[in-house]
């Protein structure tokens, strides 16, 4: 059911100079990895440019056989890639129900019925908001819907752009509760985090790019246990 | 009272249903699109006379013949888009606003060229009004334009609601990157825009010709009211610019009710300047529109 991302010599901006420079990186099916780096290390960028967001000048982007490098955006949900943008993420004026049907548009699972249950049933605080208009929810409700309507689609692999970004504290634990529970139906996760060492916590890989280009990689643990990168990125005190 | 209701309340439900009509596509074309989209008026008069055309060989009720006018202005309305419009997306909006004037002057041109440019009847002759209770005196076409245009509304109120298509428009109206990437077919919606636009165009332009009489002028002239209605209803709000239709539509014809004492409150002749004076003070004040839409 699940595949492996393979990025290899990875290079993108948005039409002047290259943001991101050769990055390789793999995710194995059914893991969480995460991408960690300072502000401008060009994080975002990578996963827009797997969701073809941005343009190519060099590299490749595979899951399993597929090459998914020269796919539209549009195309990629068919193939089993969803996306959670970290800022307008819902659809503000249509209702949570709604907003959730969307992300069966593209790629209809077989029983949407049951997709919809299992969607629900991780996220039992939209049960009782489902005909509210997802722009009336909180910054935490919101990323719910949005990881919930990225799901509907029975993706193999969900990329998710600072998913804790500007929640409170008791958001922020749920969020990442929710991707161990997403992780242990199979599906792969690669996200960009500002939290780096909660991320790193729930995380199997690491990636930490810097100035556009692979710097570090390694087991969460490693990373965590690695004096250098506590130092740099983890804000210096031990985890 | 009965004088009001003859005379003024219902003329005014018919003007705003024409104006509702053509509303919806502007408000539809700005909020999908992302443009103001000038040559709706003259695609509302290129319906009217598809329709005109039709009659010519038909002699049945013009409104049967609606169809015809809409499978003209359905297919021009695609044309121009795959043409004129398309090519330009991924520019400025400003050269598809301005290639839209141009467009609208082709229309024009295009029916004045085939058509002539005098005025023209759909139905000659004066028909009786209905009488109801013995006291309202309404008008047939008035009566069919309100409650053609009450169908409508629900039916497009279902379909954005209750279809996949209707919600797809509606997620891209939100927000079309969003839209993109959930992978949604934003070709689709952008042509389901233009159809239904279009089509309510064609079902306008008869109701305004039918109400008047055709000309090539006929949709240019209520440009500005219809899109004073998608500005109230709030862009991008389809169902709030049939109520912003009917909104300016009232308060244009009952503007010029003796209010107060026997004379006009305002003077028939600047009817369109209350619809002008509402979207300028609407820019100003409320530029979301009264149901909350995509700021201009």
């Amino acid at each position: 059911m699940t595949e492996q991302l393979s990025v290899t010599g990875l290079t993108a901006g948005y039409g002047g100079p290259p943001i991101i420079e050769d990055i390789s990186l793999s995710v194995e099916p059914g893991e969480i990895a995460v991408v960690l780096g300072p502000n401008g290390a060009g994080k975002s960028t990578l996963l827009k440019t797997i969701f073809a967001l941005t343009s190519v000048s060099a590299g490749t982007i595979r899951l399993g056989e597929r090459e998914l490098t020269e796919c539209r955006t549009s195309a990629l949900v068919p193939l089993g890639v969803s996306a959670v943008p970290q800022n307008r993420n819902v659809f503000p004026s249509m209702t949570v129900d709604e907003n959730l049907d969307v992300g069966t548009y593209a790629a209809p699972p077989a029983d949407q019925k049951v997709t919809r249950e299992r969607v629900l049933s991780l996220f039992p605080d939209l049960k009782g908001k489902l005909r509210q208009p997802a722009g009336e929810l909180s910054g935490g409700q919101r990323q719910m819907v949005a990881m919930g309507r990225a799901l509907m689609s029975e993706p193999k692999l969900v990329l998710l752009d600072e998913p804790t970004a500007g929640l409170s504290p008791a958001y922020l634990e749920r969020i990442f509760d929710l991707l161990l529970d997403i992780r242990k139906t199979g599906i792969t996760i690669l996200m960009v985090e500002q939290n780096a060492r909660q991320a790193l916590q729930i995380a199997d890989h690491g990636h930490i790019l810097v100035n556009g280009r692979n710097h570090v990689s390694g087991t969460g643990k490693e990373l965590l246990a690695d004096e250098d990168v506590r130092r740099l990125f983890l804000g210096g005190t031990a985890g | 009272m009965s004088e009001f209701i003859n005379f003024y309340l219902f003329p005014a439900l018919t003007i705003g249903s024409i104006y509702a009509l053509g509303a919806v596509g502007i408000s539809m074309i700005f909020g999908i699109l992302r443009f103001a989209h000038f040559a709706h008026g003259d695609l509302m008069t290129l319906g009217t006379y598809g329709i005109l055309a039709a009659a010519a060989l038909m002699p049945v009720n013009p409104l049967l013949l609606v169809p015809f006018g809409m499978a003209l202005t359905v297919f021009a309305a695609l044309f121009v888009d795959r043409f004129f419009y398309r090519p330009l997306r991924d520019l400025p909006t400003i050269y598809t606003v301005i290639s839209s004037f141009g467009i609208a002057l082709v229309f024009r041109s295009l029916i004045q060229l085939v058509w002539g440019s005098e005025n023209q009847v759909l139905v000659a002759g004066v028909r009786p009004p209905l009488i109801l209770f013995d006291t309202f005196r309404v008008s047939v076409l008035h009566l069919q334009a309100i409650v053609t245009t009450a169908v409508i509304a629900v039916l497009l109120h279902f379909f954005l609601t209750a279809t996949r298509t209707g919600r797809s428009m509606r997620a891209v109206a939100d927000d079309p990157e969003l839209a993109e990437v959930s992978g949604l077919d934003t070709a689709k919606v952008v042509r389901w825009t233009w159809i239904i636009g279009a089509a309510l165009a064609a079902v306008a332009g008869a109701f305004a010709a039918l109400n008047t009489s055709a000309h090539p002028n006929l949709g240019w002239n209520l440009l500005l009211p219809m899109f004073a209605a998608a500005i109230l209803g709030g862009i991008g709000k389809p169902m709030g610019a049939m109520a912003g239709g009917f909104i300016i539509g009232m308060a244009e014809e009952l503007s010029s009710y003796h209010w107060i004492g026997d004379e006009a409150l305002i003077s028939p002749s600047y009817k369109t300047a209350v619809a002008f004076v509402i979207m300028i003070s609407l820019l100003i004040f409320r530029p979301q529109g009264l149901f909350k839409g995509r700021l201009l």
